[in-house]
């Protein structure tokens, strides 16, 4: 219980860089701590104390696994992530090239 | 009846996406032909899919790789799919060949397209697929695929949108995802028609509030709903005219109002009923988002930043009509998928045609273009007619049955202000006319000439098809659209449709 309020907590300390930054730089970290979060607390979501990893083998006790399936959906969402991260920077760098800046309070054309 | 074809949907533009880049190599212009065969053969499985539905009503499912509903991914074509799908299907073939000769001043023809399909298989997946979190993977492919085609351009304009685009949409892709772990931790099952058996009996406890709000955040983010519009005024008009007239025609739609649709009434089981609350806040958000987007688009100078504004008022209308929440308020909203994904991907269409020609959309240089492109300007009049609600075209009707379902469940304030706010509708259509179409005697006619034949014939199609649509309603209605609303009025009982009992 502590973990997923943990994960709540740094889900907010992304949230609160995504919002308040003006680097865009910072504000991807941002972005990637929220990501990184909502991964985190998908994963615990399967978590059992004490409990074996999900192979099959000859342990008899059934229900003695970890439930496997967040991993492979956080497995998933990483790579989503991961391409949404290199999207991101991408375009940071094509903003850089055009407006020489990473500040976002300059980069304001587009009004009304 | 087998349902075969379903993964077709997804497995086409996924497979055109990736051709694309293969063949653009030997010849440059293949890119085009690969692209539109592929939305041609997309756009007969959704007409071959509606016809099927037409006959037989009952629901096609596929289960991938042959694995039992607890264990693999189940897809569902239900009437509320047909629907959706052809819309989309219909928006994004007219979109496609419109892009054939619009991409002549754009460098990366084929990466357009590729980019392009990719969005066609995210948004054909949404409206297909019976699984949370399969959901939440192909709104991620079609989100990122428009991020980059927003930024297509890369100018500075174009950039700064799709960042901030970009941005915006991923916070709320991570909403729908967190939305998704939690609702995973309680139902143990990603199903959809499993999960809502679990909601059946699970209550109207916090937790299911705060699922409930992480899902209406990250929807309410993709279908730009006010206040979480920002990004789509920035966003719709930067893109290229094909681009806008997919992300406005039913990108928004699909994302937003299909995907939460689907997920709170069919999955949670949320009705007028049983949650009036959720209810009255969706009328709220409408309300919100028809009063300003409508002022804020009469404001506009810019031709595509006004439309943009007007996507967001019409989004309200579909919100409105799923918040009254009756038969014929949701029949309305739906109808009204169906009527402003034609109009508004026409206009986008015709705002191309216009940049195109003029190489501006700044309503104070244009003049005067009635005589040198009237496809275009009769396009243009014809589907803000349709838009706006009058009578016979599609727009009419969708309107009249918000406005009945407003009336039987005794909110009249409602019924006047979707009225009222149809003539602010026609007021900043008629604008563009006024200022770029009819000839003005401050400036002079801006030079311009027709638009080439396939931009001409994606629009005509386009236009036709509204009218048909206006003409023909009834038996989309009867056949189509009314069993769509029933399929959300069912809500719970679309565990036992795809279970089977």
């Amino acid at each position: 219980m502590v973990a997923l309020f943990a994960c709540m907590f740094l889900l907010l300390i992304g949230l609160y860089a995504v919002v308040t930054k003006r680097n865009i730089i910072r504000i991807i970290i941002g972005f990637s701590l929220v990501e990184y979060a909502v991964n985190l607390f998908f994963a615990l979501v399967g978590f059992k104390r004490d409990a074996l990893p999900p192979i099959i083998t000859n342990v008899t006790q059934p229900r003695n696994f970890v439930d496997p399936v967040p991993q492979a959906l956080v497995l998933t969402a990483i790579v989503i992530g991961l391409a949404t991260t290199a999207l991101m920077l991408a375009l940071a760098m094509r903003i850089y090239e055009k407006y020489r800046t990473f500040d976002i309070s300059e980069i304001r054309r587009l009004k009304g | 009846m087998d349902s075969n074809f379903l993964p077709l949907f997804v497995v086409i533009p996924l497979l055109a996406a990736f051709l694309i880049p293969l063949f653009a190599k030997l010849w440059q212009r293949s890119a085009d032909l690969i692209a539109n065969a592929a939305g041609a053969v997309l756009l007969g499985l959704s007409a071959y899919g509606v016809v099927y539905l037409f006959t037989d009503s009952s629901v096609l499912l596929y289960r991938m790789g042959g694995w039992a509903s607890t264990l693999g991914i189940t897809l569902v074509y239900d009437h509320l799919t047909a629907l959706v799908a052809l819309a989309v299907n219909v928006v994004g073939l007219a979109a496609l060949l419109f892009s054939v000769r619009y991409l002549d001043h754009y460098t990366g023809r084929w990466k357009f397209f590729s980019l392009f399909m990719l969005v066609l298989a995210g948004l054909n997946g949404v409206t297909i697929t019976g699984d949370m979190f399969n959901l939440f993977v192909f709104i991620e492919i079609s989100a990122v695929s428009s991020y980059a085609l927003v930024a297509f351009g890369t100018d500075f304009d174009e950039l700064e949108a799709g960042f901030k685009y970009m941005v915006i949409g991923e916070i709320g892709g991570t909403a729908i995802l967190l939305a998704i772990a939690l609702l995973y931790a309680k139902a143990s099952t990603l199903n959809m028609a499993m999960v809502s058996q679990v909601m059946a009996g699970f209550g109207h406890t916090p937790l299911f509030w705060f699922i409930v709000a992480m899902f209406l955040i990250g929807f309410a983010v993709k279908m730009a709903m006010v206040p979480f519009h920002a990004w789509l005024p920035d966003a719709h008009p930067s893109a290229p005219a094909p681009v806008s007239a997919l992300l406005s025609g039913v990108f928004i739609k699909v994302l937003g109002v299909y995907a939460m649709c689907r997920v709170m009434f069919n999955v949670f089981g949320l009705s007028r009923a049983n949650a009036p609350a959720f209810f009255n806040l969706l009328l709220a958000f409408g309300v919100l988002s028809i009063v300003a987007g409508g002022l804020l688009a009469y404001a506009q100078k810019d031709y595509k930043r006004l439309l943009a504004y007007s996507s967001i008022s019409q989004i309200g209308y579909i919100l409105i009509g799923l918040g009254i929440g009756n038969y014929w308020a949701i029949v309305g909203a739906l109808f009204h998928v169906l009527a402003h994904a034609l109009s508004k991907g026409l206009l986008f269409l015709t705002s191309g045609s216009i940049e195109h020609a003029t190489g501006t959309r700044d309503l104070d240089k244009l003049s005067g273009l009635e005589k040198k492109m009237p496809v275009t300007v009769w396009s243009y009049l014809l589907g803000s007619l349709s838009l706006a609600g009058v009578p016979p075209f599609a727009g009419f009707f969708s309107k009249l049955f918000i406005i009945i379902g407003a009336v039987t469940a005794k909110m009249y304030w409602l019924a006047i202000l979707a009225a009222l706010f149809s003539t602010v509708t026609l007021g900043y259509l008629v604008k563009v006319a006024n200022k770029a179409f009819f000839s003005r005697k401050d400036i002079e006619p801006t030079p311009a000439r027709e638009a080439p034949v396939t931009m001409v014939l994606a629009m005509l199609a386009l236009v036709v098809l509204i009218a048909a649509l206006g003409i023909g309603f009834k038996p989309v209605l009867d056949k189509l659209v009314g069993p769509a609303a029933q399929v959300l009025l069912n809500g719970l009982g679309y565990a036992r449709t795809v279970l089977g009992g």
